[in-house]
């Protein structure tokens, strides 16, 4: 990773932590959910462990989308935005690379939370480990899907609900193979490495369109 | 440069003028005939009865559905691509009529689902990708609604047309996994027996019908569009002139 590219990460990192505390609000969003559901479907242990990957699941979907829209709007405030478009290095690369920071400060600390998570929803071990893993390998689609949204809705003042609706179609493959996998790993007849793979692949293709979409979105926004 | 300079809009308008009554015209016949077939010449279904008649509007309409997103993906390759004038009016003024066909087939759907399949609603493949799509249409226009620019607005929703032309298939595709990994085949198909020829050509007539509907609606919808945008030109060159000390403020993003 060359110079400029290490300190973006590491500023957007800095930032993401400190102003705001936006990872742990994401974790706390995350396990108010997961509480919440219980009291929507009753206390019936089975019925959570059967259910749990899916709870899980949405509830790091619903987390990722709630913090999406600081993706880009705070460099937009303060002019960051403009002197990085106008910076001359690839763009698609800065979208990239600020995805990731994102993703290490918001992402991650859901994925680390969710074995914790699974334990109030009666999951095996097994089970545990199949979510955990799946979130790893899934939640950076939902960030790299979402930083389109956040590029489309940049300029807009209230732009995190309109974000939302625009997000949720496009990451709806991703969660079918998200609790597909996690599911396959439990009682399913379909093998685990089926649906972990094309999740995998979603996420490498999220890669590619996300910020190259996003990129686009950003340069028209801007002039 | 100012919108007004563009000579292609004035120049579609007056090719809209001509081909428009005509086009509506053979709509009309097309649906005179369409309707009259489906109504009195089909035959009723041995088991369904009468009921085979919503036939001839929900596939019509779940096809146009189809037919009105491609549509705008090209419309938002040209917008991308080639920055034709027209191509973003085109995009903005198909995605109400995309929805509404949309809406109309998730709706006859139902209504025929209800004395076939005994319910509404049931979480099938096609049905499920047919709501995706729904929410996407009604998405794209709320960010059109949302962006006071308009030359903006268009560019963002085809950056975002694109990208959902793109995870269309992707959708469509990890629907039907889910669909057969959570109820396998408990849903009727409706490709049992191949169509007879005594429904199929009704429906074949009511396609073409919906079809020209469609090129109708999206004609006069980009017309309305037009003149839409220079009616708020002309708002914006008024109050720049009544205010000179504002113009270069107010000129600049009006283009």
């Amino acid at each position: 990773m060359t110079g400029w590219a290490l300190d973006l990460f590491q500023r957007d990192l800095k930032l993401s932590v400190r102003i705001g505390g936006s990872a742990l609000v994401g974790v706390l969003f995350f396990l108010a959910v997961v509480t919440v559901i219980p009291f929507g479907v009753g206390p019936d242990l089975n019925l959570l462990a059967r259910i749990g990957p899916a709870i899980l699941w949405i509830g790091a979907l619903l987390a990722t989308l709630l913090g999406l829209d600081r993706v880009f709007q705070a460099d937009r405030e303060d002019g960051t935005l403009d002197l990085m478009l106008m910076a001359g290095r690839p763009l698609e690369l800065v979208v990239l690379i600020k995805c990731l920071a994102h993703w290490v400060a918001t992402g991650l600390p859901l994925v680390i939370a969710a074995p914790l998570l699974a334990i109030f929803l009666n999951l095996e071990p097994l089970a545990m480990g199949a979510v955990t893993l799946t979130l790893l390998a899934g939640t950076p689609a939902l960030t790299l899907i979402g930083a389109i949204g956040a590029s489309l809705t940049v300029s807009l003042r209230r732009g995190g609900l309109l974000l939302a609706v625009l997000v949720v179609p496009l990451a709806i493959p991703v969660l079918i193979f998200g609790v597909s996998a996690a599911d396959a790993a439990i009682h399913d007849p379909v093998p685990f490495l089926t649906p972990f793979l094309i999740l995998c692949a979603l996420t490498l293709i999220a890669a590619v369109v996300g910020p190259v979409a996003s990129a686009m979105a950003l340069r028209f926004s801007a002039d | 440069m100012a919108f007004w300079d563009y000579a292609n809009p004035t120049r579609f308008l007056r090719l809209v003028h001509v081909v428009l009554p005509w086009l509506t015209g053979l709509c009309v016949l097309a649906f005179a005939a369409g309707l009259y077939m489906s109504f009195f010449t089909a035959p009723e279904d041995y088991q369904q009865g009468d009921t085979v008649r919503i036939m001839y509007i929900h596939v019509p309409a779940a096809w146009l559905c189809m037919m009105c997103y491609t549509v705008m993906s090209i419309s938002s390759i040209g917008t991308l691509v080639w920055k034709h004038p027209l191509a973003d009016v085109s995009a903005k003024s198909a995605a109400p009529i995309g929805a509404a066909f949309t809406f109309m087939a998730l709706v006859t759907g139902s209504l025929w689902g209800k004395p076939m399949w005994g319910t509404y609603w049931v979480w099938d493949a096609r049905l499920t990708s047919v709501l995706v799509l729904l929410i996407m249409y009604l998405g794209l226009m709320t960010l059109w609604r949302t962006m006071e620019d308009p030359i903006k607005a268009g560019k963002a929703a085809a950056v975002l047309t694109l990208v959902g032309a793109l995870n269309l298939p992707i959708i469509k595709f990890s629907v039907d996994w889910w669909n057969t990994l959570h109820q396998p085949a408990s849903v009727v198909r409706m490709d049992g027996p191949t169509i007879h020829p005594d429904i199929l050509w009704p429906l074949l007539v009511m396609a073409i019908a919906f079809t020209l509907l469609f090129f109708v609606l999206h004609l006069m919808a980009m017309r309305n569009e037009i003149l839409r945008r220079r009616v708020r030109a002309l708002r914006l060159r008024a109050a720049s002139a009544s205010h000179p000390g504002a113009a270069a403020a107010t000129a600049q993003p009006a283009e």
